[in-house]
């Protein structure tokens, strides 16, 4: 922890203004991440994971768009970039992958065509040169026969095969960060299982830091280093991996841990849900943003709590209950994490 | 794809007949005047109208008028038994008694022109304009040309013809900015003609050119909405490349097959008004004379030419389509 972070992101705030009001995506995000580490961002749609992630590259901006805060990337500031300051950190500096790949590939062009432009725009290649380097990042992937697939079309691929391009095409310039949206989601649990174990076993050869975007915290259980847990634009819970699936502290937490299924937990009756709908961003709750869902709100929920240490070890969250009454609440009976813990209680 | 082709072009054909037959019933099984009255003209007595009515083969049965009918267009060469007319027999204009086919193959250099010059403006206005207003949709720049676009697509042609007469020809017009305008007939070289044709292609483009614009505009918005249009611009790519490689490239195949069936209706002698109104001798104008004077074999020949070009043009926009998007494959 003594070298400066690679990405900072400080008080980020992401407004749009639409007919209805103003949305407010990203409401003061902070979060670190250092070289070589993965941070997972976990929340459901909507929560503001793709907005923020998206920000980072400009990708965002829009005249209705009203961004505030600092990203500092290596020490310079993203958000003062103009457009073409910033076109020369994209898919160089930091670079993204994005949740259909099938849709994220342009459907007219080759795929040889298309790494070839990504390693072009940032490196002074030749046609002979650039295609030999996409060739070696296609067998990098995994894919087999990259020389005779280099002249194929991205429905010419599978799934899975599809996103290794999208990684393939990520890495053309040796990114220092890598920001997965979602990157398993559209894919089938074994081809899921394959491309997280790609990414892991690629930031670990190639020594960048992976921002792991998801709503799904199986997914992030094994990879990531710190885990941070977005709700209607704000990190609820922020902490090391162990800390958030072994000392939740954040009830929106534990209800994303209740509703997985787990094989080293007594089965269940029914798996855990939380209850009612994520709440609107123009207009969320006064106080916490969780306490119309929570199951165990109580009169202090009204004052709208910061991200603050209230357990031990950097482990922070924004819930107003006393951290041994948390305790409490979250274990019931049976061993397992859920909501519904109060009413089988009572 | 090379079976395809030739399944659509056995079809193209099958088609081609079926037009004839219903071009035959419409003129010939419910005539609107006697062909043999109309071909014989007014001082005609009756031994004249019946010699005709023999001569033409009115006399015979329906079908077996059809038949020689479709004998006389589609038999590709004097075989022996068939009339000595050649191939594309549609037969002879009632008013002038020209051969049909002659009279169309007159014309069509003139309706050519006229068509390539105009899908020449209304493209190349189209595409910036589209572009423009797609990228910087909901500026004033892009609501003022979307609502000249509108005007000029609900302004009828032969009124933006007389317009453009009386504003801009050299001899009537009161701004006579483009020289050497005057009467297609009359013009004698390729230049000169063109000079003629500056008119027309304008007023015939501009309804089109709007149209295209306006189309153009909201397929751009909709492919910038696109996952793989974020990628481009995630790689690192500039914005110029970004619209003008990626987002163009979605945009305009749309665009192609339009423009394919756009050409063959104009070729067929769709610009029946433009051409009227500039007084050039093309398809257009010489649809509008026969149907003036009932002419029915000249209207036949036209018809089925028309035809011809639309089948045509839509085979090769469905194969100019497949080498446009990959996806689309013919088996």
């Amino acid at each position: 922890m003594s070298s400066a972070p690679l990405l900072e992101i400080e008080d980020l705030k992401v407004h749009f203004t639409t007919d209805e009001g103003v949305v407010k995506a990203v409401d003061g995000l902070s979060l670190e991440v250092r070289e070589g580490e993965m941070l997972g961002i976990v929340g459901e749609s909507g929560s503001g994971k793709s907005v923020a992630n998206m920000t980072i590259l400009g990708l965002t901006r829009a005249s209705n768009a009203d961004i505030t805060g600092r990203i500092s990337f290596e020490g310079e500031d993203l958000l003062e970039m103009d457009d073409e300051e910033l076109q020369r950190i994209r898919g160089n500096g930091i670079s993204m992958i994005f949740q259909d790949p099938l849709s994220a590939l342009h459907p007219f062009f080759k795929i040889g065509s298309q790494l070839v432009e990504a390693i072009q725009i940032h490196q002074d290649m030749d046609d002979g040169a650039a295609r030999a380097h996409a060739i070696d990042l296609l067998e990098l992937v995994g894919i087999p026969d990259a020389d005779r697939r280099m002249g194929e079309y991205p429905h010419e691929f599978s799934g899975g095969m599809r996103q290794r391009v999208m990684i393939a095409m990520a890495l053309t310039n040796d990114p220092k960060l890598l920001i997965a949206d979602e990157p398993t989601t559209a894919l089938d649990v074994t081809t899921q299982a394959q491309i997280l174990r790609l990414i892991e076993r690629l930031r670990k050869e190639l020594g960048m830091a992976v921002i792991m975007i998801t709503h799904d915290l199986g997914v992030i259980a094994e990879v990531a280093d710190r885990v941070m847990v977005m709700y209607a634009g704000e990190v609820v819970e922020s902490g090391t991996l162990d800390q958030i699936f072994y000392d939740p502290q954040h009830p929106y937490t534990w209800g994303l841990l209740g509703s997985l299924t787990r094989v080293d937990q007594p089965r269940l009756a029914r798996l855990a849900q939380i209850a009612g709908q994520p709440p609107s961003l123009i207009n969320p709750p006064s106080g916490c943003h969780f306490r119309n869902r929570c199951p165990h709100e109580f009169a202090k929920c009204t004052e709208h709590p910061l991200l603050e240490q209230r357990a031990e070890g950097g482990h922070s969250d924004r819930c107003w209950l006393p951290p041994d009454r948390k305790k409490e609440l979250r274990v019931v009976e049976t061993g397992e994490i859920g909501l519904e813990a109060k009413e089988s209680a009572a | 794809m090379a079976r395809y082709i030739v399944r659509r072009l056995i079809w193209a054909f099958l088609m081609l007949i079926a037009v004839s037959g219903v071009v035959f019933i419409l003129f010939y099984v419910f005539p609107s005047a006697d062909p043999a009255q109309l071909r014989a003209g007014r001082q005609a007595n009756e031994d004249q109208i019946q010699a005709i009515r023999e001569s033409l083969g009115l006399d015979k049965s329906v079908l077996e008028q059809f038949w020689i009918y479709l004998k006389g267009v589609f038999t590709p060469l004097d075989l022996p038994g068939t009339d000595s007319h050649g191939p594309l027999y549609f037969g002879h204009s009632y008013q002038s008694n020209a051969d049909v086919k002659d009279v169309i193959f007159s014309d069509l250099p003139a309706t050519v022109m006229l068509t390539v010059g105009a899908v020449i403006v209304w493209m190349a206005v189209a595409i910036p304009t589209g572009i423009i207003s797609a990228i910087r949709q909901r500026s004033l720049l892009d609501r003022s040309t979307m609502i000249t676009t509108l005007v000029f697509i609900s302004a009828p042609v032969f009124w933006l013809g007389l317009v453009a007469l009386y504003l801009f020809a050299q001899d009537v017009g009161i701004f006579p900015i483009f020289p050497g305008i005057g009467s297609y007939a009359e013009a004698d070289s390729f230049l000169s003609k063109c000079a003629t044709m500056i008119l027309p292609w304008l007023v015939l483009a501009a309804a089109t050119a709007a149209i295209y614009a306006r189309y153009l505009r909201s397929q751009m918005i909709d492919v910038m909405q696109e996952d793989y249009i974020r990628t481009a611009r995630a790689k690192g790519l500039p914005e110029k490349r970004v619209i003008g490689k990626h987002v163009l490239r979605s945009a305009i195949t749309p665009i192609v097959t339009l423009l394919g069936l756009d050409v063959a209706v104009l070729l067929a002698g769709n610009a029946i008004l433009t051409e009227t109104v500039f007084n050039i001798p093309g398809i257009g104008a010489e649809t509008f004379n026969a149907i003036k004077r009932s002419d029915l074999p000249m209207i036949q020949g036209i018809t089925l030419f028309g035809a011809f070009f639309i089948v045509t043009l839509n085979l090769v926009v469905d194969i100019v389509y497949a080498y446009l998007d990959p996806r689309v494959r013919y088996e």
